[in-house]
């Protein structure tokens, strides 16, 4: 039952993707690259890049991008659904303990222990992007296979971003156009 | 009566407007509630919105979504959840609905497809971008646990592919377990 498997898959990312933006990524890679294989992860980068240059949280994102391409529009209903279910019920009760109670310390901890773990997560799966994007998606990486163009074109973009703080969304448009006019002059 | 369902119509714009126009993330969007619900509207006050955008941050899912529901639970309670839910997830959903009908369509024109193929190494870059400022800012506190955690999480996430849920639920109960030690070194003391 394709719905119910994307109505859980989501679930759980919305259940278990704590600290914002870049949180729910990896969470996302697991469910819907590794473990069910609706997305290569060439099609699951692209993902990434579309919601980093459109509006809304990417596990929203995720959620109409996959269930639209699995099942169609009510595909991405249901992916939609499952992904805010869990943030619905556990916010409004968060909301109403607060406002009665005005106290929360536990959550601050818990947080507390858990940032370290959620950057960490975010690191592995920007490693798996650029595993990706330099190997094209090959299973063995061999050196020899590299494309050297896209890493030529990640570290300008690392510096641009460093150094002369571009917006991200002008340094990875620049990255597609520095891919394409590389294609067209035949390097790489 | 009235009253409420113009609240709840005013919520439904503004939340349709932030998210529609709210590039860059959850953290974004609830500064831009903030300004909006505090000091435009003075429905809320300061103090309470910066506690109900530190549940929002600390609760899981997506940021933007849940500074809606805190919003909507403040100001109209279920109906202000489900009105601001709606207005939050609308716009994206439909721009991405959109976008995957054409992607399917552009992912086999040579131009698009050279294009997205670039972006993957533009947005590995900001992704390490961001990995290296959180890092830092984590390192830069010497806390060695925390440390130690982002060390190990890596390791298990990557290296062993342990699946990010037992990673989480471990780290939730590491909190809960340090919350309750202190809790019982205060009452000692």
């Amino acid at each position: 039952m394709i719905y119910l498997q994307l109505f859980f898959s989501f679930l759980q990312i919305g259940m278990f993707s704590f600290g914002g933006g870049y949180a729910a990524m990896p969470l996302i890679q697991e469910q819907v690259v590794s473990r069910h294989g609706w997305l290569d992860m060439g099609e699951f980068t692209n993902l990434i890049t579309i919601s980093q240059m459109t509006p809304g949280p990417i596990a929203i994102n995720s959620a109409t991008f996959v269930g639209t391409k699995i099942a169609g529009i009510s595909g991405a209903v249901v992916s939609t659904v499952g992904c805010i279910l869990p943030s619905c019920i556990l916010v409004t009760l968060l909301a109403w303990m607060y406002l009665k109670y005005q106290k929360m310390d536990l959550l601050q901890s818990v947080l507390q222990s858990l940032r370290p773990a959620v950057v960490a997560m975010i690191a592995s799966a920007g490693v798996s992007i650029l595993v990706s994007a330099f190997w094209n998606g090959a299973d063995v990486i061999a050196l020899a296979d590299t494309r050297w163009v896209m890493v030529g074109i990640f570290v300008i973009c690392l510096i641009l971003l460093r150094k002369t703080k571009w917006n991200p969304v002008l340094v990875m448009a620049l990255a597609g156009v520095l891919k394409l006019l590389t294609a067209i002059a035949g390097i790489g | 009566m009235r009253k409420k369902q113009k609240v709840l119509w005013k919520l439904f714009l503004s939340t349709l407007y932030l998210s529609a126009f709210t590039f860059g993330g959850g953290y974004v969007i609830v500064t831009l509630m903030k300004d909006k619900f505090v000091d435009k509207y003075h429905w809320i006050e300061e103090n309470e919105m910066l506690d109900l955008i530190a549940i929002a941050q600390s609760a899981p899912g997506a940021i933007a979504v849940n500074g809606a529901i805190v919003v909507g639970y403040k100001l109209a309670g279920l109906a202000g959840v489900l009105t601001a839910i709606f207005g939050t997830v609308l716009p994206p959903f439909l721009i991405i609905s959109v976008i995957s009908v054409f992607y399917q369509i552009f992912r086999d024109n040579f131009i698009i497809s050279e294009l997205l193929d670039g972006m993957q190494a533009g947005v590995g870059a900001v992704i390490a971008s961001v990995v290296w400022d959180m890092a830092a800012g984590i390192a830069k506190k010497k806390e060695w646990t925390s440390i130690v955690i982002m060390a190990a999480a890596f390791i298990a996430s990557y290296v062993m592919e342990v699946p990010v849920v037992y990673i989480v639920l471990i780290c939730i109960a590491m909190g809960v377990i340090r919350t309750v030690l202190a809790g019982r070194g205060k009452r000692k003391k």
